[in-house]
């Protein structure tokens, strides 16, 4: 790994002046760049450590909106999001492992919108609110592409409010190797319509299956989509699930989510 | 290089570090801790498990400059005071829990953090907990029988044997 400048402020002015600097980047768990930089895929000059700003950290609910901020642990929104919201809770539970449930954050997360990550999947499906340093950016104009986030150089996701839903549901499709999703579906029922995000399929990484939603908010059950089926064009295939496969594990595993959702 | 402090097993110790330092790198190399140790170093094993302020992370997968200040315990701050083996460590001898034995210092580090939290956790909850640290010997029922021992259970008959 090349060498860096490390520097941990402790509040989030700081670190956007940090990250002025051409070659700095943010860190928060590092469970995706600490791995990247070993391949020297990423080599910043500074690395500005998020995880010692106190209002980037915790949950809360009021109003019916769970507001999380940008540096809380997966581990943390397991627990303290439990009450509130359990779908998003039994998301954050099931990401990678224990430990790395407890470095790896939400903002981190959805920063990188790896397509096979948990996260962006609740996000999505919740029609949240990304909060950053400069603005507040809907869920459904944020995510542009695997890897790819509306955020500009230097921008920090500071925290993400989720409106509360009815019931919500998360079905992962285990990849055994990398624990990530080979697919997972969030679906989320509201008073005005169900929501259903998908992650882990496309190539254009995590998106809305509008069929499924308007199936849903009319039906909220299973059969509801029965008749529906997504097309293969445009999913991921490698040696662990062709296009085909995971388009048919996106209905599956929705149905699985609606049956599941409490 | 900056200098960085923390308390490892219970003892005040400081160092200088480079940026990329890991923080598995300070506790082999610098501090001679080679209890630790490293699978992988891809984020993916488990072997390089510590407990950084009483949670479980691999030590690989973190900067020793993130630990500054930090109270770190290591597989050699796992043995009773008077040098016995603690619970935990002495199932895994009982249960076979280990045969090559370089998984072993994670395993013991997350069988650790797992009762802590869980003081009776059931074996699904083990072999879930157990997720990140990968054994390449045992065929992990000895461990999670050596779990279900040290957390005072009776130890299952577990499943494919
Ligand atoms: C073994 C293993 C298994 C995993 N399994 C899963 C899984 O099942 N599901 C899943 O979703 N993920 C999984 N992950 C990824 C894990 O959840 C990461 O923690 C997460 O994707 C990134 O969060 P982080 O805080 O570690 O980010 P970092 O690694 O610190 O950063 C990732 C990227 O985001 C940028 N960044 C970080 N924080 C911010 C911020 N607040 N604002 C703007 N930019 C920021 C960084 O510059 C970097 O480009 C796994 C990781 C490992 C190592
Ligand atoms: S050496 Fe750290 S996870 Fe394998
Ligand atoms: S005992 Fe050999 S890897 Fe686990």
């Amino acid at each position: 790994m090349h060498n860096f400048e490390f520097v941990k402020p402790s509040t989030v002015e700081e670190a956007v002046a940090a990250l002025q600097s051409d070659e700095a980047q943010p860190m928060s768990g590092g469970q995706t760049l600490l791995p990247t930089m070993k391949q020297r895929l990423a080599a910043p000059e500074k690395l500005v450590s998020l995880t010692g700003i106190a209002s980037m950290q915790g949950v809360s609910a009021v109003g019916g909106v769970l507001t999380i901020g940008g540096a809380t642990t997966h581990a943390t929104v397991a627990t303290e999001a439990a009450a509130h919201y359990p779908g998003l809770a039994g998301l954050a539970a099931h990401i990678g492992d224990p430990a790395v449930r407890n470095r790896g954050t939400i903002g981190g997360s959805l920063a990188n919108n790896d397509p096979a990550a948990c996260y962006p999947s609740a996000a999505l499906g919740s029609g949240a609110t990304i909060v950053t340093n400069a603005r507040e950016i809907a869920a459904d104009d944020y995510f542009q592409g695997m890897f790819t986030t509306a955020l500009e150089e230097g921008e920090i996701v500071t925290g993400v409010r989720f409106p509360i839903p009815q019931a919500s549901n998360y079905q992962k499709f285990e990849q055994p190797a990398s624990r990530f999703a080979l697919t997972g579906v969030f679906v989320a029922k509201y008073a005005d319509g169900v929501r259903v995000a998908v992650t882990g399929a496309s190539e254009e990484g995590v998106f809305r299956w509008t069929e499924a939603e308007a199936a849903l908010s009319a039906n909220f059950s299973p059969d509801a989509i029965e008749g529906l089926s997504v097309s293969a064009d445009g999913m991921i295939g490698d040696l662990h699930g062709t296009p085909a496969y995971r388009a048919h594990l996106i209905k599956v595993l929705t149905k699985r989510a609606v049956a599941a959702a409490s | 290089m900056s200098k960085i402090s923390m308390t490892v097993n219970g003892k005040s110790v400081s160092g200088e570090v480079e940026g990329r330092t890991l923080l598995v790198e300070f506790l082999r190399e610098d501090l001679k801790l080679t209890g630790t140790h490293v699978g992988c170093d891809t984020s993916q094993c488990g072997a390089c498990t510590v407990h950084v302020d009483g949670k479980q992370v691999k030590s690989c997968t973190m900067f020793a400059a993130e630990a500054d200040g930090a109270e770190v315990k290591t597989i050699e701050g796992e043995a009773n005071a008077d040098g016995s083996l603690s619970v935990v460590q002495q199932a895994f001898q009982d249960y076979h829990g280990l045969q090559c034995g370089f998984c072993t210092p994670g395993m013991v580090m997350a069988a650790t953090a797992l009762l802590g939290k869980n003081p009776k956790p059931t074996e699904l909850e083990i072999r879930e907990h157990l997720e990140g640290n990968i054994c390449r010997c045992t065929g992990y029922h000895n461990i999670v029988k050596a779990i279900m021992a040290a957390s005072g259970q009776d130890v299952p008959a577990v499943a494919a044997e």
